[in-house]
């Protein structure tokens, strides 16, 4: 079953989901289809910007578009590629965890910089 | 204050081949670069919520040798291990890290640490021998996934008892 996902994936579409920015716009599609205004209020992100991450994206297939009345609608087809996203989103929670340890000692190693700062004068 | 979403490690993919992990800190660049490479500090946050530091080795000098242990909060153990290639103090560091589970990979990471305003930004740009390489480190789950599921795989045996 990975195998099949690892088939579908072209260097170019793993880079495309790789993109904070982009994979912040499939979690949006992911919950249904929808215009670009609504992608550019979700994201405040100027409309440029989006439309140009949604041709990235339709450009290698994770994203799809149809007419619907005046509107055009973009839908996510990146089933293929959810292992990755998936990782990608994983492995970032696993170092905020550590990093937000990683504060907890600066915060003690301030303290102890402003003390000995203050044994000096 | 601390949990702002800017305060995210962002991770991005840059090439088939490399993996980018970048975050900002509150503090200056020597005290990142001293929580970042004092044995018993590393000690206290590199495990994240994952598990507990059990070992935490530094040589740091080129051609030194660095292996942090973890034992996981699912009772196995996590090693990495590598060598350092350059060691430029407070700046950057280029070390080799071989994750002991897929011994085969050998990734080279540079980490550069840089100040703003008595602000930090470390990046960590680790570079794979090839995609191949990325593959199984995703396949494996490397430390995310596979040690996630196992730890959900003990609390789900654990609520059948």
């Amino acid at each position: 079953m990975l195998d099949m996902a690892r088939a579908a994936t072209t260097a170019d579409a793993f880079n495309a989901v790789a993109e904070p920015r982009r994979r912040q716009i499939l979690d949006l599609l992911a919950g249904g289809e929808r215009p670009v205004n609504d992608l550019v209020a979700q994201l405040h992100l100027a409309q440029p910007l989006v439309s140009k991450h949604l041709r990235v994206l339709r450009e290698v297939g994770l994203v799809g578009v149809r007419d619907h009345g005046r509107q055009r609608l973009y839908r996510l087809e990146g089933r293929p590629l959810k292992p990755i996203h998936d990782w990608v989103k994983n492995y970032e929670r696993s170092w905020s965890q550590r990093f937000d340890r990683l504060d907890v000692v600066l915060e003690e190693l301030k303290e102890n910089k402003e003390e000995h700062d203050g044994d000096d004068t | 204050m601390a949990m702002t979403r800017s305060r995210m490690a962002v991770v991005t993919l840059p090439t088939d081949t490399q993996i980018l992990i970048t975050r900002d800190f509150e503090a200056p660049r020597n005290l990142v670069y001293k929580a970042y490479t004092t044995p018993e500090l590393i000690k206290r946050w590199w495990g994240g919520d994952r598990g507990e530091v059990t070992l935490a080795e530094v040589d740091l000098r080129v051609g030194g040798r660095w292996r942090y242990v973890m034992t996981a909060n699912g009772g196995f153990e996590v090693g990495f291990h590598g060598e350092y290639r350059e060691v430029v103090p407070n700046e950057r560091i280029v070390s080799t890290e071989i994750f002991e589970g897929a011994p085969e990979a050998e990734a080279v990471v540079e980490h550069t640490f840089t100040e703003k305003n008595g602000r930090t930004t470390l990046t960590m740009l680790m570079q794979l021998p090839s995609r191949a390489a990325r593959d199984t480190i995703i396949d494996s789950g490397m430390e995310g996934g596979l040690q996630e599921a196992l730890d959900h795989l003990e609390q789900v045996a654990l609520s059948l008892r």
